[in-house]
């Protein structure tokens, strides 16, 4: 999509066109209300926020919440902050998103171009998992991390995700390559290549678009994921989204408003980063294939 | 045997057969077009020589060696596919050179051979861009380049001309026959149009619902047409196929027809033996080629038998270099091809002459041609 597309849109008139964009602005700024209140009452001193007006301006901004939330709150047992936790987070993340991605892709590749008897069913009953409900596999899935070793495992965790993942991501890299041309899979072939060769030289490289779309599904999903992280996971592989429950809703003390919300946004900035960073190869990615480009 | 043997193939998906004992040889240097309607199996049998489609039953063999179950890339064949097939990551240069490159030929080889492809195929300057950057045209001759880098025993087109407009095909189809003559390398190519059919081919195999029809080369096909089929598939405008009934006339066999306003017209044939004699009487088919239906100053000098006959004209098209005419025999809308600057007049009689050398007979009910 080029410079073309801007050309090709409906023209509205001056009106519309205000009416338009007052009513995206308002959403917008509501939208973004939240994450504005728990920006400014992350940085302000506690008695400001039990003081006072939550939607006022801090007074005297402070970091001093955010170094607490990353490296002096107390979690569970111990004042570890959540690094620990973030880590955990990013140890769990990254090799679940490549594993499940790459997968996908080698599934996507295999249903499309290498079709063999039953492989539109087996599709079929692959995308049966991105329709099953976290909860009612909790007990299976528990027994099966024990009878393995994995239990309370970050290793554990991971395959739980990619194995959750692998029905998303295959859908995403059949559907890509469904449309790609299967002329040029042949012609690879009448080249001399073999499978793996095909995949990497030929299919791998022009999957940027959708490769870009499953990994920021998978990230977010996986980063955000609660169930699993608390049901699976022990203290040593806690992922972020348990050790920041576990940080808000700490009953001893005095309820520290401003870290919870500093911790919060330390827990939403992963998914925010890779959606900044990656967001619009996202929708491009999502749109590939239905405009011949 | 010849040099790829196509012997006695078939093809099914399940119970249904798509391709019936196919028996083709092709000599090397030869050039062999597969030409028919879509659906008639010319695709599915090149591919079942390239490799990429199962034999069902049968064998092809290259070079006295069955290959069967050869894979594609050991049968030492090149394709040129429809779509060009070019990778769209790679480079010009990377395009031409990735089957010597997984075929392990070294770099310095796969440069001089690279470098050879491009001056023949004159894309010199073209080999640092990306498929997406190029036009139709050059497309078309990257993907022939990374064909000729293989030096194969044969190279497969399948339909390389149909996603090119009108012009450029007609530039790119003396460029392969410019290639074919220079290589002297076996061809077979496969495409819809009848007309890259008859230029191209040293033989052409015509092909009807999984079922060759005809193999001869270009002029017998197009002259001596198997079937009435063949015949109104190859040559545009195809050629007339008129209902006429079978006379004897002092020992010369005529074919009678109606005109446009009811008249009788008796044509003779210049075909005359036993075969065709027992059809004396009965109704047949007159195949008549528009070229060979024209007013008198335009009959080839050559023709022996020519008929004259007056009849009504319909409609005149004229289209540059020659002028179609349209009157009827026998109930049947029928074209002939004239000079441009012929004089004639829709809805005005017209002296029609008719170069019955040409004429052929089909019998109705087999729709196979009366030989003899």
């Amino acid at each position: 999509m080029s410079g073309g597309a801007q050309d090709q849109a409906v023209r509205t008139g001056r009106i519309t066109r205000t009416f338009i964009y007052v009513v995206l602005i308002f959403f917008a700024l509501f939208y973004l209300l939240p994450f504005f209140i728990m920006l400014i009452n992350s940085i302000k001193p506690l008695p400001e926020i039990t003081g006072g007006n939550m939607m006022s301006l801090p007074n005297e901004p402070t970091v001093e919440p955010w170094i607490s939330a990353w490296g002096s709150a107390q979690i569970g047992v111990e004042a570890t902050g959540l690094k620990p936790y973030f880590m955990n987070s990013i140890l769990m993340v990254v090799p679940a998103v490549a594993i499940s991605t790459i997968l996908g892709a080698m599934n996507g590749y295999i249903l499309t171009k290498w079709k063999f008897r039953g492989s539109d069913i087996l599709f079929g009953l692959m995308l049966f998992s991105c329709f099953i409900p976290f909860q009612i596999v909790l007990i299976p899935m528990a027994r099966v991390l024990g009878t393995i070793g994995l239990a309370g495992t970050t290793s554990g965790l991971i395959l739980v995700h990619v194995v959750y993942g692998i029905g998303f991501s295959t859908l995403y890299f059949r559907n890509y390559y469904a449309a790609f041309p299967t002329e040029l899979v042949r012609a690879a072939m009448m080249d001399g290549a073999g499978f793996f060769r095909i995949f990497w030289r030929i299919m791998l490289p022009v999957s940027g678009p959708i490769a870009v779309v499953c990994i920021i599904w998978q990230f977010t999903n996986i980063w955000n994921d609660f169930l699993f992280g608390a049901s699976f996971a022990d203290l040593d592989s806690m992922p972020m989204t348990v050790a920041l429950n576990n940080l808000v809703n700490s009953s001893t003390g005095v309820k520290a408003y401003n870290v919870d919300f500093a911790g919060a946004i330390l827990a939403a900035l992963p998914t925010l980063l890779v959606y900044i960073v990656a967001g619009r190869y996202f929708v491009r990615g999502l749109m590939a294939g239905s405009v011949k480009g | 045997m010849p040099f790829l043997d196509i012997d006695n193939v078939t093809k099914s998906y399940g119970a249904v057969e798509v391709l019936h004992r196919v028996d083709i040889g092709v000599e090397e240097g030869e050039f062999l077009v597969l030409v028919g309607p879509s659906g008639c199996g010319k695709s599915t049998l090149l591919n079942m020589i390239a490799g990429l489609e199962n034999i069902t039953s049968g064998t092809i063999s290259i070079k006295d060696r069955v290959v069967n179950d050869v894979h594609p890339s050991k049968r030492n064949i090149a394709m040129v596919f429809q779509s060009y097939a070019l990778y769209p990551n790679m480079t010009v240069g990377q395009n031409i050179t990735f089957g010597m490159e997984m075929h392990k030929i070294p770099k310095p080889e796969r440069e001089k051979k690279l470098a050879e492809v491009a001056k023949l195929l004159q894309i010199e300057q073209l080999l640092a861009r990306k498929p997406g950057q190029l036009s139709g045209g050059q497309r078309q001759r990257v993907a022939m380049g990374r064909a000729l880098t293989r030096d194969p025993d044969v190279f497969l087109f399948d339909e390389p001309l149909s996603n090119l407009d009108a012009k450029l095909r007609v530039d790119m189809r003396t460029e392969i026959k410019k290639l074919h003559q220079r290589l002297k390398s076996t061809i077979v190519y496969v495409t819809h149009d009848q007309i890259e059919a008859l230029t191209l081919s040293t033989r052409i195999a015509v092909m009807n619902k999984g079922y060759v029809q005809q193999l001869g080369t270009p002029k017998e096909v197009y002259d001596t047409p198997a079937n009435m089929f063949v015949a109104s598939f190859m040559g545009s405008p195809s050629m007339n196929l008129i209902p006429a009934t079978l006379r004897d006339v002092n020992g010369v066999v005529a074919a009678e027809l109606t005109g446009a306003e009811g008249q009788q017209i008796m044509l003779n044939l210049t075909q005359n033996g036993p075969n065709l004699r027992s059809y004396l009487g009965k109704q047949v088919i007159l195949g008549i080629r528009p070229e060979a239906i024209t007013d008198a100053d335009g009959v080839d000098r050559n023709a022996k038998n020519t008929q004259a006959l007056r009849n009504m004209v319909h409609v005149t098209e004229p289209a540059g270099s020659d002028t179609f005419v349209e009157t009827s025999l026998s109930g049947k809308a029928c074209i002939a091809r004239m000079r441009a600057d012929v004089d004639v007049h829709a809805g005005q009689p017209f002296d029609f002459v008719v170069n019955m050398d040409k004429a052929v007979v089909f019998d109705p009910a087999t729709e196979d041609r009366i030989v003899d």
